[in-house]
């Protein structure tokens, strides 16, 4: 060991340096730790390795059916194009079939039976993608048709169900609907959502020489993919490595689903004993995976003169498709947030998972939370139009308050409610009440379009809700250069988890971000890991990076407290500096004595969430440590011939906490307020009647563009408010909370159709609200307004108070 | 032989398979892996890569720089180019702007569309000066992303520009090699004087002609060639349908197919002609045709595809033939050293059926100029406002003197399977007075015109309303100017 860092700088000038503060730890919007190299071209995705050569690309073929039994499946045809390695079905698996995440249901290779159009059949590995799938083409599978079951509809009818139903129940909701002075009833359906990560799935396997596998793999979960491939080949986990660098995107659809194209890969690697790719062409892609969960909501709710919810019956009936997946926490999780911000008064709400033959709906931003999440903002735009209020002070009139008002319907006491001081804030500086004005003028003035507006609070709970998962560990090596090397079980989707917990290491020695390396997830570094989700990412892989940080610097405290002969307050880390009482030296310096003086220089850290517990027997407890926040005001303009829209304005408040890193909280929050409206607007996910997926590609199916985003488009995060709970640096979660904000687009569009009956009736319009969908609301309230002009009061959807 | 330069350095191809992508190639042969496979169907722009060209018919030889989807690209349109991708940008490891900026305004979340973004950037750059807010969100809007909402890409877009920032915003090492690089295509194209280019492998081979008459002769030796211009829908039948293609035709060498000529009566596209530059000879002309390319998929199809290429197709949901038909265009077919002129709405008999005949192909299409028409007005409907397949484009060109309709052609796409005149509409309002009376009897003959189908952008109901409604909607326009009838108007 050389000592060549000679230090140049007089103990003077590095007590001025150390009196700076450090500009690239937390709070600052330190740059995404990738962004310099994937604006090259530099950084390197899965499909980017150079590969093997003797590799094998492997491609599945897909069922053609819906529901069938599979009586014949012939593979041998394969064999007959050149290239081709081996073609394999569910009965070459060497291990167990099924990768189902939770619950069984899911083969990784369809066994005698179809379930989706999609479901992967049976998988050919050859030299090449393209010659894999022709082969694959060839084998012979011929079915016989059982009968589908494709809308929840008929699902809820048939009694056709993943898994059994749960209830909330608060009060006795029956007497408070019967004893209600107004009543209203309705159901919508609430579209599902295509993630449309821009890297597609895909895994690349390598066999080992213990009979294990190194899977290369874009997943949001390494270690279920650990646990899976070792499962499928038979094999201890501890002969099974998971490397996982980045994602082209995630969203949820990597939660679960990347792991069918990594145990195909590895069970065929293992097979051949070759290494293996296999990338999911796009199409494929959005035929074999699942989305978000389409939901059917029907409410009957009960209210006062102020519009106040006095008692609400809910059921939200999720499109699992045809197995549980993670379909459980996804329905208890729009249960949740059935209340989005509002106290209900006696509440009964039931989360149905309905089994369809559709793929399996997955996790996706929001996890079930929007689709609850929209029923009460849906229900308090009919309260108001009934009311003939406008929409925001029927909103107000309901919020979490005082004691007797904040106990939600699952018993969780709302302890620090922003939404009354946030909703003011936003009123104000969007200037609310003065648009409302100017749009009434604009629409009595134009004939064919219409403007609206609305504004929308979001209450997200953070937390996994089944508990367990709230834990996290983490790795740091600090080397005697002074160098950090950092890992942690979290996973780098595009969200800055890397840069968010680096900064929060750097923060805590008091070092340049510059000088710490996160490489990639992997399974052999932090062990037992739970998915990047639930928003929970840096809340949990932070606290257990600190922790890792706080045990190595605890050492060093003791060791210079010990070697320098002063206490160990005297000893602190500032501007990569360590003071030392009288004595200055730079970090790298003072970990080269530590060094020498046999201190460890590395260490785990592991962190589990508090306070939080959820009894699914009384459907009661404390399922999330805390609350996000946040609220947007949206303005539209509809076109009443055609249905066309288009965004003109957008203002978002949002609530982090403190923030770790402002630039990439607001990343997260815009992205996630576009891809929100995307998913109740443009985003239309269509089935054919033998439930084929018919948009199935970015030609068919839209996510937002350019030209999508508000015109103007205003985000600011709340200042100066910490996280009342003693989260990382007291930030808050900000993956899935944001996305909610764009509920105030579909309601801004509903507005701008309510104007056409005069904001007395509020449109019946399903999501996604596509241009076609608002024509159709806009003319239904054509008609009810031409036929209701003389006798408008007949018009009423009100069940008038029975006596008890 | 394929002659090309990949960033500075020739390439000389023989033995690709002719229906290989240029993504394909980059990643799988030229070991280029930073652009991106999104879709390989051209809708999200992740592959994005910019050629470099001569410019054609320019005296003193300068660079066009164009941004293209490399999925839907085959190699043989590099021919005689420079092929530039995100690898390419940096300069003695710097960043180039649009790359700095796109780090410096946190553009890229998963990074995955920002190869593609950076790529559509630079070339902006070399096409506009200072960029309006119009030119930024054309030259993006076919770049999908999923993380970022766009908003830090749009402000890294503004930013590249600001030579306060970026030292080398104004002048970048391709301007600096700019004349090096000229040099090099204009020997490329030298040698293609003596030999025509082609690339051949197993079964399949492509070629480029030079001139009309060497395409003519081409494919009449090869009547069941498929003849590749923009490649924007044909490279689909390989990316997406996976069938193979014997035998290409390349027209993108044949400086004649891509002129175009304006006089006092009309407009004469040549049929190989891109989009890009059709927009710009007819946003003069008419506007809404204007309004209408712009909203024709993105700037980097339109870039590559072209009139031709959009007719020949014969697609019912093409967007060009309705406002083309409405215009009264004729088509110049030739086959061998014959030429015959076709009104285009004759041009298309029943879906995917043309008047086409065996080793015909299209040589050009000609537009009267506008004060040979009425008042044009295109309507495009669909779910997205940017690059999507419209459910229904109306395109109406109607003629009123002293509040009598004296002519009116309307066609529709997206209402048949083909792009279609609507007869009894039209039937309905000549010789009628121009009032409220006549449009609502013109509205109702619609459903006589058209029976429309259900399909996953728009059931048969909507796309009957919509368009009666659009044609109330000209209705408006021309009578009540002072009304607001469109929201693409504030995009």
């Amino acid at each position: 060991m050389s000592n060549h860092n000679t230090n140049k700088m007089t103990p003077e000038e590095m007590l001025e340096l150390a009196k700076q503060d450090l500009k690239t730890g937390v709070g600052r919007s330190v740059k995404h730790e990738s962004a310099a190299k994937q604006v090259s071209g530099e950084a390197v995705y899965i499909d980017d390795r150079l590969e093997f050569p003797n590799q094998l690309h492997v491609y599945a073929r897909m069922s053609e059916r819906a529901h069938a039994r599979i009586t014949k499946l012939d593979v041998s045809p394969c064999y007959e194009f050149s290239g081709v390695a081996i073609a394999i079905t569910a009965q070459d698996v060497p291990g167990q079939l099924d990768i189902g995440a939770v619950l069984p249901g899911d083969p990784l290779l369809a066994d005698g039976l179809v379930e989706f159009v999609g479901q992967p059949v049976l998988a050919v590995a050859a030299d090449d993608q393209e010659t894999a799938r022709k082969a694959a083409m060839a084998a012979i599978v011929e079915y016989e048709d059982l009968t589908p079951v494709l809308t929840v509809e008929e699902a809820l009818e048939k009694g056709n169900y993943v898994s059994e139903s749960h209830t909330h129940k608060r009060g006795d909701s029956e007497t408070a609907l019967l004893n209600a002075k107004h009543r209203a009833q309705g159901s919508v359906h609430i579209g599902g959502q295509e993630h449309f990560y821009l890297e597609t799935q895909i895994s690349s396997v390598v066999p080992t020489e213990d009979g294990g596998m190194i899977v290369y793999t874009s997943t949001q979960n390494p270690t279920e993919v650990q646990k899976l491939v070792a499962e499928v080949l038979g094999v201890p986990f501890n002969k099974v490595v998971i490397d996982m660098r980045r994602m082209g995107g995630g969203f949820g659809g990597k939660e679960t689903q990347a792991a069918g194209p990594a145990c195909i890969s590895a069970v065929i690697a293992k097979l051949t004993g070759r290494p293996t790719k296999m990338r999911l062409p796009r199409m494929e892609d959005m035929m074999m995976t699942g989305k978000r969960h389409p939901f059917f909501n029907s409410y009957d709710v009960g209210f006062d003169d102020e519009g106040r919810l006095t008692g609400v019956e809910m059921k939200l009936a999720g499109n699992c498709g045809y197995s549980p997946d993670l379909s459980n926490s996804i329905v208890d999780r729009a249960m949740f947030h059935s209340d989005n911000g509002y106290y209900l008064g006696d509440a009964t709400v039931t989360g149905i998972r309905c089994k369809t033959n559709l793929a399996s709906n997955t996790a996706y931003r929001g996890f079930g939370g929007p689709q609850g999440l929209i029923t009460p903002e849906i229900i308090l735009d009919d309260i108001a139009r009934r009311l003939g209020k406008d929409p925001l002070e029927v909103r107000k009139a309901n919020l979490y308050g005082e004691e007797g008002r904040n106990i939600t319907h699952y018993y969780q006491t709302v302890e620090d409610n922003q939404l009354p001081e946030m909703i003011a804030e936003l009123e104000t500086s969007s200037d609310y009440q003065q648009r409302r004005e100017e749009i009434s003028a604009y629409n009595r003035n134009s004939p064919v379009l219409k403007k609206g507006l609305a504004l929308t609070p979001v209450k997200f709970g953070i937390s996994f809700t089944a508990t367990f998962l709230n834990q996290a560990g983490a790795l740091i090596h600090i080397y005697t250069d002074g160098s950090i090397h950092l890992n942690h079980g979290g996973t780098e989707m595009g969200q800055g988890l890397n840069t968010k917990v680096a900064q929060i290491v750097a923060e805590e020695f008091q070092v340049d971000i510059n000088t710490i390396q996160c490489t990639a997830t992997n399974t052999d570094k932090v062990p037992n890991t739970s998915p990047t989700a639930a928003s929970s990412g840096a809340d949990l892989n932070g606290k257990a990076a600190q922790n890792a940080a706080q045990t190595i610097k605890k050492r060093l405290v003791e060791f210079a407290a010990n070697h320098f002969k002063v206490t160990e307050e005297d000893v602190s880390f500032s501007n990569n500096h360590v003071l030392i009482r009288d004595e200055i030296l730079p970090f790298a310096e003072f970990i080269q004595l530590a060094y020498f003086h046999q201190i460890s220089l590395s260490s785990t850290g592991f962190y589990r969430t508090p306070k939080i517990y959820y009894d699914r027997d009384q459907a009661r407890g404390r399922p999330f440590y805390y609350f996000a926040y946040g609220a947007a005001c949206s303005e539209v303009i509809i076109d009443t011939l055609t249905g066309e829209y288009k965004i003109l304005r957008a203002d978002i408040l949002h609530d982090v906490g403190a923030s770790l890193n402002p630039a990439i909280d607001i990343g997260q929050i815009e992205g996630a307020f576009v891809q929100g409206a995307g998913w109740l607007t443009s985003e239309e996910l269509v089935w054919n009647k033998q439930g084929r997926l018919m948009t199935s590609g970015p030609a068919g199916y839209k996510i937002p563009a350019i030209a999508d985003m508000p015109i103007d488009f205003r985000t600011q995060l709340v200042e100066n408010r910490k996280n009342q709970e003693d989260t990382v640096f007291h930030s808050k979660a900000v993956g899935e909370p944001p996305f909610m904000l764009g509920i105030s687009v579909f309601c801004a569009i509903k507005d701008a159709i309510a104007s056409v009956a005069d904001y007395r009736v509020s449109p019946a319009i399903d999501a996604p609200a596509t241009p076609e969908r608002v024509l159709w609301a806009v003319e239904a309230l054509k008609q009810e307004k031409s036929s209701n002009q003389s006798v408008l009061s007949e018009h009423t959807e009100t069940t008038e108070p029975v006596p008890a | 032989m394929i002659r090309f330069l990949l960033n500075r350095e020739l390439k000389e191809e023989q033995d690709i398979d002719p229906n290989m992508t240029v993504l394909n190639y980059l990643r799988n042969h030229a070991a280029k892996p930073g652009t991106k496979e999104g879709c390989a169907s051209g809708d999200c722009g992740a592959c994005t890569v910019v050629l470099a060209e001569l410019k054609e018919s320019s005296p003193t030889p300068t660079l066009e720089y164009k941004s293209i989807n490399s999925c839907l690209t085959f190699v043989s349109a590099l021919q005689g180019k420079q092929l530039i991708t995100v690898e390419d940008l940096k300069h003695q490891n710097k960043l180039h702007p649009a790359q700095q900026s796109m780090v410096d305004c946190h553009g890229s979340q998963c990074g995955f569309c920002t190869p593609g973004f950076v790529m559509s950037m630079f070339a902006l750059g070399k096409n506009i000066g200072t960029p309006e807010k119009e030119d930024i969100q054309e030259a993006l809007a076919g770049n999908l992303c999923r993380c970022t909402g766009y908003r830090p890409i749009i402000d890294a877009a503004n930013a590249m520009f600001d030579d306060s920032l970026y030292s080398d915003a104004a002048s970048d090492k391709f301007d600096r090699d700019e004349q090096k690089t000229i040099t090099d295509l204009q020997r490329i194209r030298e040698y293609q004087i003596n030999e025509s280019a082609s690339l051949n492998q197993g079964n399949k081979s492509s070629f480029n002609p030079r001139n009309i008459d060497e395409l003519a002769d081409l494919y009449v030796q090869y009547p069941h060639a498929r003849l590749l211009a923009g490649g924007t829908d044909l490279a689909l039948e390989v990316t997406q349908m996976h069938r193979e293609l014997e035998i290409l035709i390349y027209l993108g060498d044949i400086d004649e197919l891509k002129q175009i000529n304006v006089d006092s009566k009309q407009i004469e596209l040549g049929a190989a002609a891109s989009l890009t530059r059709c927009y710009e000879s007819l946003c003069g002309d008419y506007p809404d045709f204007g309004e209408l390319l712009h909203r024709f998929a993105s700037l980097q199809i339109r870039n590559q595809g072209t009139l031709g290429g959009n007719i020949g197709n014969a697609s019912p949901i093409g967007d060009s033939p309705p406002a083309l038909i409405a215009l009264g265009a004729q088509i110049v077919l030739r086959k061998g050293t014959e030429t015959r002129t076709l009104k285009l709405e004759d041009y298309f008999i029943d879906y995917k059926v043309t008047a086409q005949q065996e080793s015909e192909f299209i040589e050009k299409v000609i537009l009267p100029r506008a004060a040979q028409n009425g008042e044009f007005r295109s309507y495009k409907i669909s779910k997205r406002l940017d690059d999507d397949i419209s459910a229904v484009l109306a395109c109406f060109n109607i003629t009123i003197k002293q509040g009598q309709v004296k002519d009116a052609i309307i066609a529709f796409g997206g209402m048949a399977a083909i792009p279609k005149r609507a007869n009894l509409c039209e039937q309905a309002l000549i010789g009628k007075e121009w009032n409220q009376k006549t449009l609502e009897q013109a509205v109702a003959a619609l459903k006589e015109d058209f029976a429309p189908i259900d399909d996953f952008r728009a059931t048969k109901e909507y796309r009957m309303l919509t368009a009666q409604n659009l044609l109330r909607r000209y209705f408006i326009e021309i009578e009540s100017p002072e009304v607001e009838t469109r929201v693409t108007a504030y995009v």
